[in-house]
């Protein structure tokens, strides 16, 4: 006959047994990633290994995205939102910076550039100066945090036509497109980040998320070419509330809209020169549509 | 006698528990997975563990370099103040509590007989230990404005005397490129093995012997690269700081302060390097360097004391060098820097130090030139001594690093610095004594004399680290070797070599 001790030690153990899937799919363990230590990253000629990244995570990444890569590093408590943004969790497999369709995964050489690159505004600054070799390392390791690598390939990356020539009509209609696909409804009819939804916005963690401000002179954070630009609203930002646009416009219109963002950044450009010569308006919500 | 098999089972035993142990010891040691930190005053700023910056801490790696050479700033548009934490105070403190073993090999000292001493000497080795201080560091340093830095270090010995050992302000990525950037102040010339960086503590192994080695009786104090000095410094970078330039114009002082020893006389320094990506090996980078200058010889007099400020008689020195910096895949790291030097042959006969500075602004030799204890003075009409030539040398420093983790770092260094010419040849008859300190010297100085072969090995480990604060248990050995500059045999009369050694334990932190 079994006690009561008994008894409580058979429910308290089926409990366990119990929630220990659950508490697994909430949070990836050490052993769960490191099942995954083979993962491999191919960067030009180069090929990275997961497992040999492990001193250079820990020497520089370990800090913001902590042990298991859940972006719970022990100076993640001090990047609060609104001034720093935290660290990415890479265990969800969700990256902001592609250059393929939203919803897919980055390539190798997405992760890549943007650990060479860094990201403007928040602290992660350029590893550039590491050598190819170990921020292909690097790249592998980021991979072997999420499942997702092991069941999905990375998306085929978007094709980017050539860039036109930029004239005052092609500004004049990127700002038609500003209108019709509502930037400014978050980044402001100035692109100055002060739209009307700026402020309630949040990412896909629930944490506040502020949209870009174009005229500050910040950099984008993906990258501040033409090309870069042209990529960020036809792949969106995953993880953010910046959606893709591959859907709602055509690739003329999004080289007509990367000219009309030009004139708002504080850098010399020739659309903020041919902007002033236009005397270009803000568009006006409240017009009417395709009557700016 | 019989052991019985009880003892020999607790003996077993308390072996193998023993052994367990002190497996689970060196496995905490060596596998501890803590955080790694360095300054704290920018690891709190950016919220980066001081790994990031230091290969260990103070020693900077690339990414740290990069970081400096940008001016304190991570160049991602949050690098001004204004964006601090109002409550951010951008100070590091540092001091370091020791216990040290110094050994002089040979030391002249009184004899004594029956409790009094008899007039005569004896050469013996002095050994001294127990527990010290360092001097305490204030460092503070960060941007007064995006592309506007400063640096600034009050410092003070054991005893608590300040000078300032750094003050600066840097002017970065002027017109937006990383290539003109502009420094004004007392700082480290741009060397790519920085001594202000250094692993070591002991006080031959404390500092770079190649940085700072001149002949013996050469009075020429002021080509010391180690030293902070004081000017104005030009640095370019590409964006990824493969390629680095800088050029610098400095006081031909030392780093005094007053202009109270050689002023009016100038040197430039001037640096290089590129780096490489080798693959799995690592970035390598090679350099050369080149100082050149000079300073005077010569102080107006009043009453027979120098006036401060009023040297002439400008003579001239230089040192020219290579540097590596080589790593053998994530572990293992090499540094190499050679040097070249030649000093003025007035600099030779002992010329320049007038006023025997003792390198922090004060003097050591009170009396009026060419008195006793105090150096000569090149007067006008001022001749050569018949055989003075002008002294050169060869000197190479090999700084090896086992990097076990960011917290555990093992060091080894040997430096060997050689004579190529002699200031006294052998024409010599009234040459400038070294020992003396007089023109006694006759015929040519041995080859070898005042050469200089050193080792240092040591580790540090810092068993906790977090971007708050920094603590390593030091642990470090110095040899030093020097030819010819011992006391001399008390029946010969000749020369001896003198060795000294010293072992240093201690706990270096910052907070």
């Amino acid at each position: 006959m079994r006690t009561r001790l008994q008894n409580w030690t058979l429910l308290l153990s089926s409990a366990a047994l119990l929630m220990f899937p659950l508490a697994s799919s909430a949070q990836l363990t050490t052993s769960d990633i490191q099942t995954r230590i083979g993962a491999e990253s191919h960067v030009g000629n180069v090929t990275g290994h997961a497992k040999d990244a492990a001193p250079d995570y820990r020497r520089y990444c370990v800090g913001c995205h902590g042990d298991l890569g859940d972006g719970n590093g022990e100076n993640a408590v001090w990047m609060q939102p609104p001034m720093y943004q935290q660290p990415r969790d890479f265990q969800l497999g969700v990256f902001k910076c592609r250059s393929t369709p939203t919803g897919t995964l980055p390539t190798d050489q997405d992760l890549y550039d943007a650990i060479t690159r860094g990201f403007d505004r928040t602290n992660m600054p350029q590893w550039n100066t590491l050598s190819k070799q170990e921020r292909a390392d690097l790249v592998a390791w980021v991979k072997h945090f999420s499942p997702r690598w092991a069941t999905e390939k990375p998306g085929t990356p978007i094709t980017i036509p050539p860039e036109p020539e930029v004239t005052p009509e092609r500004i004049k209609a990127g700002r038609d497109v500003f209108a019709k696909v509502q930037c400014w409804k978050c980044h402001g009819v100035q692109g100055m980040a002060n739209g009307p939804s700026a402020s309630t916005l949040t990412d896909d963690l629930g944490r506040p998320i502020a949209p870009f401000n174009f005229t500050d002179g910040s950099r984008p954070k993906c990258g501040d070419t033409d090309q870069d630009i042209y990529r960020i609203f036809m792949t969106g930002l995953d993880g953010t509330p910046m959606p893709s646009f591959a859907d709602n416009i055509k690739p003329d219109e999004a080289w007509d809209l990367v000219f009309y963002l030009r004139t708002f950044m504080a850098q010399k450009s020739k659309e903020k020169e041919m902007a002033k010569q236009l005397a270009l308006k803000p568009v006006d919500p409240n017009a009417p549509a395709g009557q700016q | 006698m019989r052991v019985s098999s009880s003892s020999l089972l607790r003996v077993f035993r308390f072996a193998t528990s023993f052994a367990a142990v002190a497996l689970v010891f060196t496995s905490v040691v060596l596998t501890c997975s803590q955080p790694a930190n360095a300054l704290p005053a920018f690891a709190r700023k950016y919220g980066l563990r001081c790994s990031a910056c230091h290969e260990s801490w103070p020693m900077l790696n690339y990414f740290g370099q990069k970081f400096k050479d940008n001016g304190y700033q991570l160049m991602n548009d949050r690098d001004a103040p204004i964006w601090q934490n109002p409550g951010y105070w951008p100070v590091v403190f540092r001091i370091t509590p020791i216990w040290h073993r110094v050994s002089v090999g040979k030391v002249q000292v009184d004899t004594y007989t029956a409790g009094a001493p008899d007039g005569g000497q004896a050469i013996t080795r002095v050994s001294s230990s127990g527990f010290d201080l360092s001097g305490l560091d204030f460092h503070t340093g960060g941007t007064l404005e995006k592309n506007i830095s400063f640096y600034l270090l009050p410092s003070s010995d054991p005893t608590g005397a300040f000078h300032f050992e750094q003050v600066f302000v840097r002017f970065d990525n002027i017109g937006h490129s990383p290539w003109l950037n502009f420094k004004l102040g007392r700082f480290e010339l741009d060397n790519l093995l920085s001594e202000k960086r250094i692993l070591t503590l002991t006080g031959n192994g404390g500092i770079y012997q190649t940085y700072h080695f001149i002949p013996q009786g050469d009075g020429n104090i002021f080509g010391q690269i180690g030293d902070n000095q004081l000017g104005i410094e030009y640095l370019g970078h590409s964006a990824d700081d493969r390629t680095r330039i800088s050029a610098s114009l400095v006081s031909s002082s030392d780093g005094n302060v007053n202009l109270s020893t050689t002023a009016n006389a100038y040197t430039a320094f001037i640096a290089g390097s590129q780096a490489f990506d080798l693959g799995r090996a690592g970035v390598q980078r090679v350099g050369f360097y080149l100082m050149a200058g000079d300073a005077s010889t010569y102080y107006l007099t009043e009453g027979g004391a120098p006036i401060a400020g009023s040297g002439i008689a400008n003579k001239s020195f230089s040192r020219e060098g290579f540097v590596g910096q080589f790593y053998f895949g994530p572990h293992i790291g090499l540094t190499v820097v050679t040097q070249h030097g030649s000093d003025n042959v007035w600099f030779g006969q002992g010329y320049g130090n007038a006023e025997a500075t003792d390198g922090n602004g004060g003097t050591t030799c009170a009396g009026p030139a060419l008195s006793p204890g105090c150096p000569p003075n090149n007067f006008p009409g001022t001749a050569l001594p018949t055989g003075a030539q002008a002294p050169s040398w060869n000197g190479v420093t090999f700084e090896g690093h086992y990097i076990y983790s960011p917290q555990l770092i093992f060091i080894s260094r040997y430096e060997v610095e050689k004579m190529s010419q002699q200031a006294n040849g052998a024409a010599c008859t009234a040459c400038f004594s070294a020992s003396s300190g007089a023109f006694t010297a006759a015929g040519a100085s041995p080859s070898n004399f005042g050469n200089i072969s050193t080792y240092t090995i040591g580790f540090r480990y810092n068993p906790f680290m977090t971007s708050r604060a920094g603590l390593a248990w030091h642990n470090e050995y110095n040899w030093l070797h020097q030819d010819g500059t011992g006391p001399a045999n008390l029946t010969t009369l000749a020369p001896t070599n003198l060795n000294t050694s010293e072992l240093l334990m201690g706990l270096d932190f910052d907070f």
